[in-house]
């Protein structure tokens, strides 16, 4: 269990974290995801104890190691850039912390051996990181965090500098890595298809505070403000409040609890439809339609459609209160 | 047509300046034959010059590179209040003439100095030795190390000694694993220029020395007093042999600038 209890840090004027608190679970795969510069590399770098933070304390196992240097926490960090040292071999870059640790040769040997097989780097150990790809540079990262047996592995914002497909191959392979291994793992994105797609609990921090913490499911069913539903996925505003473009319900007879608009454009995206309208008041809503709900509709531009929020109104947005922030499991 | 007149312009100049003076000293140089060199270059004098240019060489360098990491560190690395002012300082032996500084080392371990009649109470001897000499030496020859490994360490950025101490390394496995290494280049080049200062460094030196032939008389100085007792030979000698090691110095960077660039590819 690795607990932050009321971190505040600020860089001058800057106030990167606020009181934040947050517990992770063992075993677990837990994203930080927020905006960029809302405080997740912080933590995550409070964490590691490559910052300081100026009040608050980090726990490890209930053991108080907010003032210990990083070197002593038994962590793996994988940086965003990688941080391949660049005047050695793959080999000795995962080497490197079994060197620092006196690991035997043979020992050594084995490990990295295991290591490059695990991150489909064998063929590669000869290499300099300047003539590796850079979804190559960050497996080997990966494996150099993970040659110390660390108990604890945190990557911050690990694919954000990958073209697109790359990043979708590592993030699979990231996770079934953590499925064999089952270290608890924390890591940091700015992107919630990547935190929806392979973690066990989103932890949605914005501005140097967290919004909410706990699975994916429950923060995109009931999020606890607009901030964390419009963060985790589209939305639209239908009288007066925020709900999901696929939630709405449209049709083209009267209904009394449903909103009339008039249709501006309809997009075929393939497998949905985007139905753009606007509000008798003049605002514009989005909808998402499977095709063959736009085809039942049959509509076309300057029609006359009825749009009814998901639930009754009131409970519309599927806003819950506010679960206590700083809890990953409330 | 323009184009190629200015590469000229500047061949011609660079010969004026540069090639025709060094010329002329090998030429001066072997008026007589052989001979004549070989013997002013074994001569006493001349040897006792040689070996003290280099002890002077060898003991100074290692100072300013221990200095000039350092100073790159705190420069590159963290966030000083007087930042302006120590990069200032670090490039004043650039600007301030040699024989300034021999002058400021002279007051300052003489006899009557601040730290003079200290170190002379415990039987140290600076001045009109070698410890004086290294002194002024690697003072003159201070910003060499600091400039090039600067902007090095600022590119460098600090993610990979991050990550070193991640992994358990100490700071100081962190300098000599990861920092060193990876400033190699740059320490290199400092050094080389740093050596070739120091073996021709004149100005500074002759006041702290007092110029002792044959104990604290290095080869420039030695080209200055045979020049001045009418002894062409062995000036021109001695003269041409310290533009020689130069002009070696100079090829030696030229050939590792060349291998570094192979090494980036």
């Amino acid at each position: 269990m690795i607990e932050a209890r009321n971190i505040s840090k600020s860089f001058g004027d800057f106030r990167a974290l606020t009181e934040v608190s947050v517990s992770i679970e063992p075993g677990r795969l837990t994203a930080l995801l927020g905006p960029s510069g809302g405080g997740k590399s912080t933590l995550l770098r409070v964490i590691a104890g490559l910052e300081v933070p100026d009040s608050g304390e980090v726990r490890v196992e209930g053991r108080d190691v907010t003032r210990v240097p990083a070197r002593k926490r038994r962590i793996g960090f994988v940086f965003q850039h990688y941080a391949a040292f660049t005047h050695m071999t793959v080999w000795d870059n995962v080497a490197f912390g079994l060197k620092i640790a006196r690991t035997p040769r043979d020992q050594a040997r084995q490990r990295v051996t295991e290591l490059l097989d695990l991150v489909h780097l064998d063929g590669l150990a000869r290499r300099y990181p300047a003539e590796l790809s850079g979804g190559q540079r960050q497996r080997m990262a990966l494996a150099r965090a993970l040659a110390t047996a660390p108990g604890v592995l945190l990557l911050d914002e690990p694919f954000g500098a990958l073209d697109a497909k790359v990043r979708q191959e590592l993030r699979g392979w990231l996770r079934r890595l953590h499925d064999d291994m089952h270290i608890t793992t924390i890591f940091v994105t700015h992107d919630q298809e990547e935190a929806m797609e392979i973690a066990d609990e989103i932890v949605v921090i914005n501005h140097g505070q967290v919004e909410q913490a706990g699975p994916p499911d429950q923060l995109y069913d009931h999020p606890a403000n607009e901030f964390v539903m419009g963060f985790l996925g589209p939305v639209t505003r239908l009288g007066g409040e925020l709900v999901r473009p696929h939630d709405i319900d449209v049709s083209t007879g009267r209904h009394p609890a449903a909103s009339e608009a008039i249709v501006e454009r309809l997009v075929s995206l393939g497998f949905t439809t985007r139905l753009e309208a606007t509000l008798a008041d003049g605002q514009p809503v989005t909808v998402q339609l499977t095709r063959a709900q736009a085809a039942e509709l049959d509509i076309g531009t300057g029609d006359i459609v009825f749009l009814r929020p998901p639930h009754p109104a009131g409970a519309a947005a599927g806003l819950v209160p506010a679960s206590r922030p700083g809890s990953a499991r409330p | 047509m323009a184009r190629r007149l200015l590469r000229y312009g500047v061949l011609a100049y660079l010969a004026a300046l540069l090639i025709v003076p060094v010329g002329m000293i090998a030429y001066r140089t072997f008026g007589h034959g052989l001979a004549p060199v070989v013997d002013a270059l074994t001569s006493a004098g001349a040897l006792h010059a040689a070996y003290m240019s280099i002890l002077v060489c060898v003991l100074a360098v290692p100072l300013d590179v221990v200095f000039g990491v350092g100073a790159g560190i705190l420069l590159a690395r963290r966030r000083m209040p007087a930042r302006w002012l120590v990069n200032s300082v670090i490039d004043l032996p650039f600007a301030m003439s040699p024989v300034v500084i021999g002058l400021a080392l002279f007051i300052l371990y003489g006899r009557g100095g601040w730290l003079g009649g200290w170190l002379a109470a415990h039987g140290i001897q600076v001045l009109f030795n070698w410890p004086g000499m290294v002194l002024a030496t690697a003072f003159v020859c201070l910003p060499f190390v600091a400039r090039e490994v600067v902007p090095v360490l600022e590119e460098l950025g600090t993610e990979q000694e991050q990550a070193a101490s991640v992994l358990g390394a100490r700071p100081l496995q962190t300098l000599l694993r990861i920092t060193l290494p990876a400033i190699r280049w740059a320490l290199v080049y400092g050094v080389v220029l740093s050596a070739a200062r120091a073996l021709g460094e004149f100005g500074a030196v002759t006041i702290v020395s007092g110029n002792i032939v044959g104990q604290t008389q290095t080869l420039p100085l030695y080209v200055d007093e045979q020049f001045g007792n009418f002894n062409p030979t062995a000036a021109y000698s001695a003269g041409l042999l310290l533009a020689v090691i130069a002009i070696l110095i100079l090829l030696a960077m030229t050939l590792l600038t060349r291998k570094r660039a192979r090494e980036h590819e």
